[in-house]
């Protein structure tokens, strides 16, 4: 059976969907790399936390329960930022990598802890799951959430490159991800341009939180850990090194994951983590600057 | 006599690691002077410019602009509090256009202006204007050169420090960025200059010093520009 004939129309918009989804989070992680040279492993649990905040506002209307997903996201991207990277800023990339392994476990220890306290491991999101609900598109059914997903995801992005390239911020922003050193020495507020890449950071995992949520509503605290290390491949695949390429690594990581799951028998859709990382590896090894850096310098060659 | 003090150093002194590259740095440039720092490599030149902007901590001294003190301060408000730094290599953002790269010089300015933002470059640099929307990298190396002077310009500092700006440029772009330092002055900013060109420097600025080994050997004036002997021997002292 060839991998094409498995790949229906329905699995195509699942595809683009995990995408969608993806790419967020790489522009997510992305971004605070950009300007801090900084690769959130823990990234994850802040669309966990995002996630267990729609799993206990579930009673609430669906509005005020998303956003307060995102006030909690946002505002714990900041405690982060200012308790743990602001401290260790001058730290080497090794340091500071390695610290956000710490948070990661800690955080998931500290939802552990919150979810056990009925006794039962796992809390439902069930306010926003009408969302997974399938609509027939031409015959073929497409959960509502990937029109969602990948209008959120493109919404995102579009705004973010306004952002970035129009405003005085975005230009600042660009300018510490291109050379921090010069930026400052022009001026711009090294403080106030992390703030602003960590709490966009933080809107990007709230609206993961609630995609993912839709599409996995029980939530447990190593929610999101599987993606977002998927994600990181992705970005490194795709190139760490600029916005736009570590967004295209997540959302090929994505889109690609799904049309191997499809192209999987049945029964042995257990190795579809190593098919993928097959990919990944195959990828490093002929384009080790990145999947999309075409005529860049190679990453590592910038310290 | 020179007027109020711009600049203040006193007794300053910055260290790597255990190694001392500047040692106990007397010097004053005062307002709507040109200073010009010379010496061999390694002299400890650049190290002084960063211990002013705060790039570098000193270990030791007094750094004052205007009498106000900036050891321990941050350099983006260092770069705010009216000191601008044109570095080594130009440090120009090549991804972004020429507009862009001025746009960034607006960050450390202190009060918005009458007229165009970016009035003090294109004064000085018109190929700015005329290029205003190139990609910055595409330049060439005296274009890229102006045009970090100008980004530096165009948050209006009290005191502009040059690292080494002819390094790597053709004889005729020296010539134009040499004239436009003594523009420069005639507006009335302050100017630090630490250059190779030891010659071109001595003859252009009020006083130069030349920094040997971390320390000042000699101060010369436009009147030894042509004593090549002289400085050569400042050079050489040991």
């Amino acid at each position: 059976m060839s991998v094409l004939a498995s790949i229906d129309l329905q699995t195509l918009g699942d595809a683009f969907g995990l995408g969608a989804i993806y790419a967020l989070m790489a522009v997510g992680i992305g971004l605070v790399f950009g300007v801090l040279r900084l690769v959130n492993f823990a990234y994850g649990q802040l669309i966990m936390a995002g996630a267990y905040t729609l799993a206990y506002t579930s009673g609430w209307p669906v509005a005020a329960s998303i956003v307060s997903c995102f006030a909690v996201v946002v505002a714990l991207s900041l405690a982060m930022d200012r308790v743990v990277f602001r401290p260790l800023r001058s730290s080497s990339p090794a340091v500071m990598l390695v610290t956000t392994f710490a948070i990661a476990f800690l955080l998931q220890a500290v939802a552990l802890i919150i979810d056990l306290r009925d006794g039962q491991l796992g809390e439902v999101a069930s306010s926003i799951a009408p969302l997974n609900q399938a609509v027939s598109v031409g015959g073929v059914d497409v959960r509502k959430v990937t029109f969602v997903a990948v209008g959120v995801a493109l919404g995102a992005l579009i705004a973010l490159a306004l952002v970035l390239t129009r405003t005085t911020i975005g230009l600042h922003t660009r300018a510490a991800a291109s050379d921090f050193r010069t930026a400052r020495l022009l001026g711009v507020r090294a403080n106030r341009v992390i703030a602003f890449a960590v709490v966009v950071s933080g809107l990007l995992a709230g609206a993961v939180a609630v995609l993912l949520t839709v599409q996995n509503p029980f939530v447990q605290p190593d929610f999101a850990l599987e993606d977002t290390i998927i994600v990181l491949v992705g970005v490194v695949v795709g190139g760490i090194d600029r916005l736009w390429t570590a967004t295209l690594g997540g959302f090929a990581i994505g889109f690609v994951s799904v049309l191997v799951n499809a192209a999987l028998p049945t029964d042995q859709t257990v190795f579809l983590p190593s098919v993928v990382y097959a990919l990944v590896i195959v990828v490093l090894l002929l384009r080790p600057a990145g999947l999309f850096a075409w005529g860049r310098r190679a990453a590592m060659e910038r310290v | 006599m020179p007027e109020a003090a711009a600049l203040e150093l006193d007794g300053v002194e910055v260290r790597y690691g255990s190694v001392s590259a500047v040692r106990d740095l007397t010097l004053r440039v005062g307002k709507g002077e040109i200073v010009g720092l010379i010496g061999p490599n390694g002299a400890g030149k650049s190290t002084t410019l960063n211990a002013i902007m705060g790039l570098q901590p000193a270990h030791r001294g007094e750094i004052k602009l205007n009498g106000q003190a900036l050891r321990r301060r941050s350099v983006e408000s260092i770069a705010r509090a009216g000191i601008a730094l044109v570095p080594e290599g130009r440090r120009i953002f090549g991804d972004f256009t020429v507009e862009e790269n001025l746009r960034l010089g607006l960050a450390a300015r202190r009060r918005t202006y009458i007229g165009d933002p970016f009035g003090p470059a294109f004064e000085l640099f018109p190929i700015l204007s005329e290029f205003r929307g190139r990609q910055a990298g595409a330049l060439s190396g005296g274009q890229q050169q102006q045009l970090a002077i100008g980004r530096a310009l165009v948050s209006r500092p009290d005191l502009l420090l040059l690292d080494e700006p002819s390094l790597g440029l053709a004889p005729l772009a020296v010539d134009g960025i040499f004239k436009a330092f003594t523009e420069i002055r005639e507006v009335g900013t302050t100017i630090l200059l630490v250059e190779q060109r030891a010659q071109r420097t001595v003859a252009l600025a009020n006083r130069t010093h030349v920094l040997v080994g971390g320390e000042l050997r000699m101060t010369l004036g436009p009147a030894d520009a042509d004593d090549t002997e002289k400085i050569i021997a400042a050079y050489l002292a040991s």
